[in-house]
């Protein structure tokens, strides 16, 4: 009895340990929004918590923040002089009217007038023209400042800003909506960010929170809601106990279990992640050098069973570094050059030089779930076509320095999305000599044919090269290429207006 | 006079030999593999075939239980044993000598526990990485000075005794008086401490296993397991509770098993 007894107690006990879990970080001041819409009034929320899983301890200097989880958060604050909508087209922003001649060569944009900056300054032509100096000189987004310095003149008419190319270049779109506008003589975009979108920074606690607030003087139209703090919960379980308790108003990135668990009555949205989720094999490590070997890790790979298990079937099958929404180049058939066959995959270990099956270590950053979880089901399936992959979870600092930054790594399930609306942001990275090349890929015909696009002339044939690129990886099996994550978004039930876009952007200005 | 033993010797003795001869069972056999992912049996409830259920991959919990007590009683083992050795020697040849060198390693020893054990644990790991040898070795050089402190402190207590002065008179050597005279009668506060510090160690290892820089999937281990558990809580509420229950009785057997052992008379 007295046995029993206890085993009760500490159920209960740990019970009430992993809720404090959860609690530690929340702040009480949800409390009241949660009083007002569970009595079901149709409050409007003018103050909203989101989770994320990351802390922002990047720099917010928009030209020097790598982060996807930055830029997700940033796009609500920096706009360029044209910004990507959600139907992945670009519209006019601190620029209030754009032509581009016939001929493709020459970009003209119209300042608008009242553009005003956070921090109370007026946006004017010169600031226009300094963030583009400030860009093309420190970007870390190369594509960037090799296209900015591929324009061949640059002229200013009263408050028009005329681009003028040597060649065609249907990226450069992208490009200008990625070079924020700054003002120019602040020192301190790094840390107290200033831009002119419809928020404003507030404030920042390494660990904590992220604060934006509204840009009441938006010169588009106002945001509903009036201050969105961004809670950091680096351990997804606690981020998900928090979401369920109502400590959060809006959590993205969720997975299908976690939805299934969802049991406070937010609504559910799906989308996809535009990540192009993968084994990333470093071809450093010698046996990934070899293809056969990589074409064998692909042919063991159950892609279709491996999204059955961790994500109950949802997301969308790839087969190179393109996702569906870029429907321009995707190719669905590319996702199918690989059907799962562990016999083959064992033949060409053998072929080869590998007969006994290999051994390697799969990094993998443990804020990520869906990630941890790909990575357990894959090595189970590797297992199957005598490949031991050893899994190791490091923190996504570690993440950034040892396998983005050094390299020091032999294989990593991660995804990739596009910094620009632009095919060349997912496949820059796999030219040999580009800084970003993190599995060291090297292939003179890839290289080549990448070349080729960026100087081809007319849209369909750089269309029709991009398009080789990518079979050319998927040939070559640069990578085993998973999937594109089901996104799964928990929102407010009193919000409304949630937007997916074709990039990693959290758009705040649409919800009410 | 005769050795009276606490009941409580015995129904923590009976608690932790039924764990453990499970978990040894679990080495060798287990009713499923304990990777075996299976997408048409997810999440499933107790049943005839799964007698704990499944978890999120379709993996047979009871399996996986098995294999991740097996896991944490290895590395707790393996912990108290480096622990208690050094902690032996240690402390032996500091209460039994004394002096200036015992000054030094009982302060090394204080500021040791001065840090909570978890906190430093969890500093060693990030730096050297995870995996079951690191964390053996992490907790196993913690759990070093809690012993070595005991052992101190019998010694020094015993080497006073009438029984070590006649045998010292009689020339036994030193090494001999201390590990075949003085450690047999240490054994009273020995024994709990060890079956104390089994607990602890089974302990620090799931709470880092929990945090997830401990064991690395797939291979399971008590803590991980709750850790993945609580996101399934409340769509498969029989995995944090087969998972904790097991933590549960194997931590009350221990527990019984020393407040017995230290209740007991020992006297002879």
């Amino acid at each position: 009895m007295k046995r029993i007894l206890a085993v009760f107690l500490a159920v209960a006990m740990l019970a009430c340990s992993l809720s404090a879990c959860g609690g530690a970080t929340t702040k009480p001041s949800t409390s009241s929004d949660e009083t007002s819409s569970s009595d079901g009034a149709a409050t409007t929320k003018k103050e909203i918590s989101v989770g994320i899983a990351q802390d922002l301890d990047d720099s917010l200097d928009p030209f020097q923040s790598s982060d996807a989880g930055t830029r997700e958060v940033m796009f609500n604050v920096f706009e360029g002089l044209v910004k990507p909508d959600a139907t992945g087209n670009f519209v006019e922003a601190v620029a209030s009217s754009v032509e581009v001649s016939e001929d493709g060569r020459s970009y003209a944009f119209t300042l608008r007038d009242g553009v005003v900056f956070h921090n109370g300054k007026p946006c004017t032509m010169d600031d226009v023209l300094y963030s583009f100096d400030t860009c093309a000189a420190t970007s870390v987004y190369k594509h960037v400042v090799e296209a900015l310095s591929a324009v061949q003149e640059r002229t200013v008419e009263g408050n028009t800003l005329t681009f003028h190319l040597g060649e065609p270049n249907s990226d450069f779109m992208s490009v200008i909506a990625s070079v924020f506008i700054l003002p120019k003589d602040y020192a301190e975009q790094a840390t107290a960010p200033v831009g002119t979108g419809p928020f404003r920074f507030v404030s920042r606690s390494v660990q904590q929170n992220f604060v934006l607030e509204r840009n009441d003087d938006y010169y588009g139209a106002i945001p509903a809601l009036e201050r969105v703090t961004f809670q950091i919960y680096e351990d997804s379980n606690a981020l998900f106990t928090a979401l369920n308790s109502g400590a959060l108003d809006l959590v993205s990135h969720l997975t299908a279990d976690q939805i299934n668990n969802l049991s406070n009555g937010y609504q559910v949205l799906e989308g996809t992640m535009n990540l192009v989720q993968g084994i990333y094999l470093n071809e450093a490590f010698a046996p990934f050098a070899n293809e056969k070997v990589r074409q064998a890790l692909c042919y063991a790979v159950d892609k279709d069973a491996m999204m059955e298990l961790t994500a109950d079937g949802h997301g969308a099958k790839l087969g190179s570094s393109m996702y569906p929404s870029f429907s321009k180049y995707f190719e669905p058939e590319l996702a199918e050059a690989y059907p799962h066959d562990v016999e083959r995959a064992k033949a060409l270990l053998t072929e080869a030089g590998y007969p006994d099956g290999l051994s390697f270590t799969i990094k993998v950053p443990s804020n990520y779930q869906p990630h941890v979880d790909t990575a357990v089901v894959l090595a189970e399936q590797l297992a199957a076509a005598g490949i031991n992959a050893k899994i190791e979870q490091i923190d996504w600092n570690t993440w950034l320095t040892d396998v983005y930054a050094n390299r020091s790594f032999e294989a990593t399930v991660v995804g990739f999305d596009a910094s620009i609306l632009s095919p060349t942001a997912l496949l820059s990275r796999w030219v040999s000599d580009s800084s970003k090349n993190l599995i060291n890929y090297n292939n003179p015909e890839y290289d080549q044919t990448y070349a080729a696009a960026q100087n081809a002339g007319d849209d369909a044939e750089r269309t029709e090269l991009y398009r080789r690129c990518l079979r050319i990886l998927s040939d070559t099996a640069a990578n085993v290429y998973l999937q594109d994550l089901a996104d799964f978004v928990a929102i407010h039930p009193a919000l409304e207006g949630y937007q997916f876009y074709p990039m990693y952007v959290m758009d705040l200005s649409t919800l009410h | 006079m005769k050795r009276t033993k606490h009941p409580f010797v015995w129904v923590g003795g009976a608690l932790s030999g039924v764990v453990t001869a499970l978990i040894l069972l679990g080495f060798v056999w287990t009713p499923y593999s304990t990777t075996m992912m299976d997408a048409a049996a997810k999440r499933q409830p107790p049943s005839a075939a799964h007698w704990l259920g499944t978890d999120q991959f379709g993996r047979d919990l009871f399996s996986r239980i098995l294999e991740g007590a097996g896991t944490s009683l290895l590395i707790a083992l393996c912990v108290v044993l480096i622990g208690s050795v050094f902690g032996i020697l240690i402390g032996s040849f500091c209460g039994y000598y004394g002096g200036i060198p015992d000054l030094i390693l009982t302060r090394i020893c204080d500021s040791i526990t001065a840090f909570p054990a978890i906190l430093l644990a969890l500093v060693i790991i990030s730096v050297v990485g995870g995996g079951t040898y690191n964390i053996i070795l992490a907790l196993g050089v913690l759990f070093i000075p809690s012993f070595a402190r005991v052992v101190r402190g019998e010694f020094a207590r015993c080497r006073h005794l009438n029984y070590v002065k006649s045998a010292k008179l009689m020339g036994v050597g030193d090494l001999r008086l201390m590990f075949l005279h003085i450690l047999p009668n240490t054994l009273p506060v020995l024994l709990p401490a060890v079956s104390i510090g089994l607990n602890n160690a089974m302990l620090s290892e799931a709470s880092m296993s929990f945090l997830g820089i401990g064991i690395q999937p797939p291979q399971a281990s008590l803590g991980s397991m709750l850790s993945e558990s609580q996101t399934y809580l409340n769509s498969a509420p029989w995995y944090a509770l087969s998972v904790g229950g097991t933590i549960v009785l194997m931590m009350l057997g221990f527990s019984l098993l020393a407040e017995g052992l230290q209740q007991t008379d020992w006297r002879r």
